[in-house]
C-alpha cells in the first residue's frame, strides 16, 4: 500500500513539476543567460564522450550485421541497417543514457545539495521561484540539446559503421556503396522520428532529475541516494516510454 | 549600564564606521536605499505537528515595530520551526501570523511586504560569487535597471558587513563567519521590514560571535529594523535583545526584557539561563 501511495505521489509530483515548468517557459527569453549556461554545460560534458560512444556503436552494428548479411550476399545493405538503427533507436537511446548519466546525475546532485543546505529555502524567502530559476533553464536546455546531440551522434555512428564495413574483411564494403545505401534508406522522416523521441526523452530526464533533486531531504547520504534514484528512474522511464512513443509514431506514420 | 557602554562601543565598529566621515559615502548608499519602515509582528496561537510530534503548541508572541526579539530555547524546542513559519516556508496547522496587520499566508502579502532571513547554514549559492549572491534579489526582481546601481548597493552592503574587497570570492573560499555576514548583506539588500536570524552564531568562534552580535545591534540602532533572532546562545541573546522569549517544548514560557528574564522566578527559565559551568 505504501508503495502504491509513493508511486502515485511521485507521478503526481512529476506531472505537477512538468506543468509548472511549462508555465514558467514564458520567462525563457528573459532568462536566456541561464538557458545558455545550461546548454554550455550539457555540450561540454557530452560532446567528446558522445563522439566516442557513437563511433564504436556504429562500428559494432556493422561488425555484427555485416558478416551475417554477407552470408546472404546482402552486405550492400549494411549502410541502411546501421543508418536506420542509429537514426530511429540507438541514437536517441544512447544520447539519452549519456545525458542522464552525465548531466542528469549532476543536475540531481546540484539540486539535492541545494535542498539539503537550505539554498532552495533561501530562494523562496527571496520570492524567487525555484522552478523558474532552476528547473526551467535546465528543462529547455535539455529539450533543445538532446536532439542536437542525437544528430551529432548519428553522423559519427554512421561514419563508424562505414569504417568497420570498409576494413572488416568479411564485409569489405567501400564507403561509397555504404553511404549510397544509407542515404537511400534513411530519409528525413526517419531522422525526425529519432529527434521527436529525443525531445520526449529530454523532457523525461530533466523533469525526473530536477524533481528528485528538489525533493531531497536529509544530508550527504540522501544526496547520493537521490542521484542514483534520478539516474535509474530516468533510464527506466526512457526505455519504457520509448516503446510507447514508437507505437504512437508508427500510428501517426512518422516512421 | 555595562551593556549600554558595550553597545555604544560596538556601534563604532560596523555601521558606525561606514557612516563616519571617512567611509560614509559608500556605506550610506545602502542606508539611503533602505526605507527603514519598521513593522510589528503578531504570532497568534500557532500549532504545528509533524506526524505524532507536536512541535509548536499554541505559540503567541507580539513584536513591536523596530524591536529586536530573541527567541531563546534549547535544541529541539521548535525555534527554527517557528522561524520557518514566520518567513512563510511552513504553514501552521492552526493559528495565524500577522505582519503589519496582514496575514503572511495572504496571497497579496508578498506584494506588500518583504521579510528576509539569515539561515543557520548561510545558504549561499555555491555557484555564484559573493557579490552575485548579494545581488541576486536585485537582479531577479529587476529592482534597478542600471547594473552600476546594483554594484553600488552590493558594494555598500558588503562594506557594511565588513567584507569590502571580497566581491569576487566564491563562498567556498571564505570562512563560516564571512559566509554568515554575506548572508546578512544579502538579506539587507532586499530592503526588508523584518530580518530573521536563525542561529546566527552557531559554529562561530567567540570573536566572530561578537562581530555578528555587533552587526545585529548596529542594524537595530542605525536602521531601526524589526529583528527576530533565534538562538540558544545566551550571551548573544542578552547582548542584542530588546526582549527575550523563552521557548520550551513548543510553548513560550516567558517573555520580557533581558533584566526581567534574569530576575525570572520561573524554574524553566532559571534552569535555561543559569551558567552551566559555574
Amino acid at each position: 500500500m505504501n508503495g502504491v501511495m509513493e508511486f502515485l505521489r511521485t507521478t503526481g509530483g512529476l506531472l505537477g513539476l512538468f506543468i509548472e515548468t511549462l508555465y514558467w517557459c514564458k520567462s525563457a527569453i528573459s532568462n536566456s543567460d541561464k538557458v545558455f549556461a545550461q546548454l554550455y554545460i550539457i555540450g561540454n560534458q557530452t560532446l567528446p564522450v558522445g563522439a566516442l560512444i557513437a563511433l564504436f556503436s556504429g562500428g559494432v552494428l556493422a561488425l555484427q550485421a555485416g558478416p551475417t548479411l554477407a552470408q546472404f550476399g546482402l552486405e550492400e545493405n549494411v549502410g541502411g541497417l546501421v543508418g536506420l538503427s542509429l537514426a530511429k533507436e540507438i541514437g536517441p537511446i544512447m544520447a539519452s543514457i549519456l545525458i542522464a548519466g552525465r548531466v542528469g546525475s549532476a543536475m540531481a546532485a546540484e539540486l539535492a545539495s541545494m535542498s539539503v543546505y537550505e539554498e532552495i529555502d533561501a530562494l523562496k524567502t527571496m520570492d524567487i521561484n525555484p522552478v523558474r530559476y532552476l528547473v526551467m533553464p535546465r528543462f529547455i536546455a535539455m529539450v533543445l540539446a538532446l536532439p542536437v546531440l542525437v544528430i551529432y551522434m548519428d553522423v559519427i555512428g554512421w561514419f563508424g559503421g562505414g569504417l568497420v564495413a570498409l576494413v572488416n574483411p568479411e564485409v569489405h564494403l567501400s564507403l561509397d556503396v555504404y553511404y549510397r545505401n544509407l542515404s537511400e534508406l534513411v530519409d528525413f522522416v526517419a531522422v525526425v522520428n529519432g529527434l521527436i523521441k529525443a525531445m520526449f526523452f529530454g523532457v523525461i530526464i530533466s523533469i525526473v532529475c530536477c524533481y528528485v533533486g528538489l525533493k531531497t531531504k536529509g544530508g550527504p547520504r540522501e544526496i547520493g541516494y537521490s542521484v542514483t534514484k534520478a539516474v535509474v528512474m530516468s533510464f527506466v522511464l526512457v526505455l519504457v516510454s520509448d516503446y510507447y512513443i514508437t507505437r504512437i509514431l508508427l500510428f501517426l506514420n512518422i516512421d | 549600564m555595562e551593556r549600554k557602554i558595550e553597545e555604544q562601543e560596538s556601534n563604532t565598529t560596523l555601521l558606525g564606521a561606514v557612516t563616519s566621515e571617512q567611509n560614509g559615502r559608500t556605506g550610506s548608499v545602502l542606508l539611503d536605499y533602505l526605507k527603514c519602515a519598521a513593522v510589528g509582528l503578531k504570532i497568534d496561537n500557532i500549532n504545528r505537528s509533524f506526524g505524532d510530534n507536536h512541535v509548536l503548541r499554541g505559540v503567541n508572541l507580539n513584536i513591536e515595530p523596530g524591536e529586536t526579539v530573541v527567541i531563546l530555547g534549547k535544541s529541539g524546542s521548535g525555534k527554527s520551526v517557528l522561524m520557518r513559519h514566520i518567513i512563510g516556508l511552513e504553514c501552521p496547522d492552526t493559528g495565524r501570523i500577522f505582519v503589519a496587520g496582514e496575514d503572511i499566508n495572504d496571497p497579496e502579502f508578498k506584494r506588500n511586504h518583504v521579510l528576509a532571513m539569515v539561515f543557520q547554514s548561510s545558504a549561499l549559492f555555491n555557484s555564484l560569487t559573493v557579490s552575485e549572491n548579494v545581488a541576486l534579489y536585485l537582479r531577479e526582481h529587476k529592482i534597478f535597471t542600471e547594473e552600476s546601481r546594483i554594484k553600488e548597493i552590493v558594494s555598500s552592503a558588503l562594506e557594511i558587513v565588513g567584507l569590502q574587497g571580497k566581491e569576487d570570492e566564491m563562498p567556498s573560499e571564505i570562512s563560516g563567519g564571512m559566509k554568515r555576514r554575506v548572508a546578512v548583506a544579502r538579506a539587507l539588500v532586499m530592503n526588508p521590514e523584518v530580518i530573521l536570524f536563525d542561529e546566527p552564531t552557531a559554529g562561530l568562534d567567540p570573536m566572530m560571535t561578537r562581530t555578528i552580535g555587533d552587526l545585529i545591534c548596529d542594524l537595530k540602532h542605525q536602521i531601526q529594523i524589526t529583528q527576530i533572532v533565534v538562538t540558544h546562545d545566551i550571551d548573544l541573546a542578552f547582548y542584542v535583545a530588546d526582549r527575550i522569549a523563552i521557548l520550551s517544548e513548543g510553548r513560550i514560557l516567558e517573555v520580557g526584557t533581558p533584566d526581567q528574564i534574569r530576575s525570572s522566578t520561573n524554574s524553566g527559565v532559571i534552569d535555561f539561563i543559569k551558567p552551566q559551568f559555574a
